[in-house]
């Protein structure tokens, strides 16, 4: 019996998939589908739909450049996780922020054009914040997964084209 | 003498499939769905078994029967999962893939002249097989409108009441037909009425989609005639590792492992340290493999029903049955291939019953799948 859970792990598997192929892939009609996928748009559990990128196969001479940054907070009174957080995810630099357990409170992650932008990025923008005691930066030199996608999985198709 | 080919070999023809598997190495870009196998890695964990087996040089033969440790996790999972109980030490033997265990138990239990009742279609290698045996063939063919289920009816007419032993293969390659236990019944009381043994080849047994499989050997008065032969190559994806079992009464068994010991030996020893670890740690993964060859299943069978062609409604393995538009299918499946780059198999090459249609095998990615589809749409349109 098909279930919103099915639509939702086959947008997750590829947002590419129209309504008539989720139609087709499930037990639900296509207009079934376009409830669906309106309901799970409208209750926030889908926020948006992104390609995965694998920028270091983007022939061309434009660098993009991303770093993880590591980032320690002094709380107060006045002052919550969450408070900080609305502050740093406002950044369009900023393209995941999260809070985290163990050596530092904030994982975020910073995209910018060059080394030069996103090193200026932290030290003008994030680094001031009052509540920021420290940051670590950590330039990402080559990405091999992202979001569950392997760039290069080795997983060619080498079977015979025809077998028993 | 000259080297020329046995009588028995030169009796067998060459498989029906070689013509497509020649036709389409020669192309490129085909997307094929001609494939009978997983198009899934097998998983990560049994990978990793096998590679440190090799790290830690265990390279040696295992016993003739298998590694005892691996019997008795195949022997828990067959009990757990099928309701199957052979003992680990006396009632399985593991073979080289599946196959292997059925080429046995033909030389193993038939004599020369005997007769061999085959369910088709079927898998390719089960006429050959019995060749190979000096066995004879008793054709059952299965028709479209039973579901391609076996039937009393179509046991008594096809004369497999005067056959030795019947062997099938449920969820069934290539129609993806299954059998629930009622069903089984009926076979099973014709082949005790007629002393038939059982060869029934469960490699698909974890692949169904509508109901769970059932094993003919747990129903009354059928464990001791029966073989079941299963493997890890079709749930665990793991073709290429060549592992498979065979399970039955204990002299049936040690008289397969009498030709095992003499001519495999045992089953490769790197592929039985993936399969100890499959069967541990792997479960998971063969659930989300059928969880996604269900979702496949669901858009082949919607887009051929859109595009107005029958299609037989698979409950198992990973292969769609439909009926071929054109009168002859093996026109249509040749000019499909050079015409739109999409390779399928037509039904003749699984013997009697395949007529008229074609194997479509959903073992391909989804995004593959939906080019190939619409490159069929547009090819009968």
């Amino acid at each position: 019996m098909s279930s919103p859970r099915e639509i939702l792990d086959l947008l997750e598997e590829n947002a590419r998939y129209t309504t008539e192929d989720l139609a087709h892939m499930t037990e639900f009609t296509e207009s079934e589908v376009e409830d669906i996928v309106t309901e799970l748009e409208e209750a926030g559990v889908i926020t948006g739909y992104q390609a995965v990128v694998n920028w270091d196969a983007l022939k061309t001479d434009g660098e993009r450049v991303r770093a993880t940054v590591e980032l320690n907070v002094a709380l107060d009174r006045e002052t919550n996780y969450g408070d900080i957080a609305d502050r740093i995810a406002k950044f369009p630099e900023v393209t995941s922020l999260r809070l985290v357990s163990g050596d530092y409170d904030f994982d975020l992650t910073v995209e910018g054009d060059s080394m030069r932008e996103v090193s200026h990025f932290i030290s003008d923008k994030i680094a001031p914040i009052p509540e920021i005691t420290q940051t670590v930066t950590h330039y990402i030199m080559e990405s091999y997964k992202e979001q569950g996608m392997e760039f290069d999985d080795h997983d060619d198709d080498d079977r015979l084209s025809v077998s028993p | 003498m000259t080297l020329e080919p046995a009588d028995r070999v030169d009796a067998v023809p060459p498989s029906g499939i070689r013509r497509f598997f020649e036709l389409a190495e020669e192309m490129d870009d085909i997307i094929s769905l001609g494939v009978g196998e997983p198009d899934f890695s097998a998983p990560w964990a049994a990978r990793e078994a096998a590679i440190t087996s090799l790290e830690r040089g265990q390279t040696s033969y295992t016993a003739n029967k298998g590694k005892r440790e691996l019997r008795e996790r195949i022997s828990r999972f067959e009990s757990a999962q099928h309701d199957l109980d052979y003992d680990p030490d006396e009632e399985m033997v593991v073979t080289a893939g599946a196959s292997e265990g059925l080429d046995l138990a033909f030389r193993a239990l038939l004599n020369p002249g005997d007769k061999l009742a085959v369910a088709q279609p079927c898998y390719v290698s089960y006429v050959p097989g019995a060749t190979f045996a000096s066995v004879d063939v008793v054709d059952v063919p299965t028709r479209v409108e039973d579901e391609f289920k076996l039937t009393r009816e179509v046991l008594e007419q096809s004369g497999a009441a005067e056959a030795d032993a019947l062997v099938y293969c449920y969820p069934n390659n290539p129609t993806g037909a299954t059998m629930t236990g009622d069903e089984l019944r009926e076979v099973a009381a014709f082949c005790r009425e007629h002393d038939l043994a059982v060869f029934a080849d469960e490699i698909y047994a974890d692949l169904t989609y509508e109901h769970d499989h059932t094993s003919i050997a747990t129903l009354p008065g059928m464990r001791e005639r029966t073989i079941v032969f299963n493997g890890f190559s079709k749930a665990f994806a793991m073709t290429g590792f060549r592992l498979g079992y065979a399970m039955g009464p204990e002299d049936a068994i040690t008289a397969m492992n009498r030709i095992h010991q003499y001519t495999m030996l045992s089953a490769p020893t790197t592929a039985q340290h993936a399969a100890i670890e499959a069967l541990d740690s792997c479960l998971d993964e063969v659930q989300e493999m059928t969880a996604q060859y269900d979702r496949r299943r669901n858009y082949v069978l919607s887009r051929f029903e859109d595009m107005g062609i029958s299609c037989f409604p698979a409950s198992g393995a990973f292969y769609a049955f439909p009926e071929c538009p054109w009168d002859d299918a093996d026109e249509f499946a040749e000019a499909l291939l050079q015409e739109e780059k999409v390779a399928v198999v037509p039904g003749t090459a699984f013997g009697e019953g395949g007529d008229g249609h074609l194997r479509v095998s959903y073992a391909t990615g989804l995004d593959d799948l939906k080019t190939a589809m619409n490159r069929i749409e547009s090819f009968i349109s």
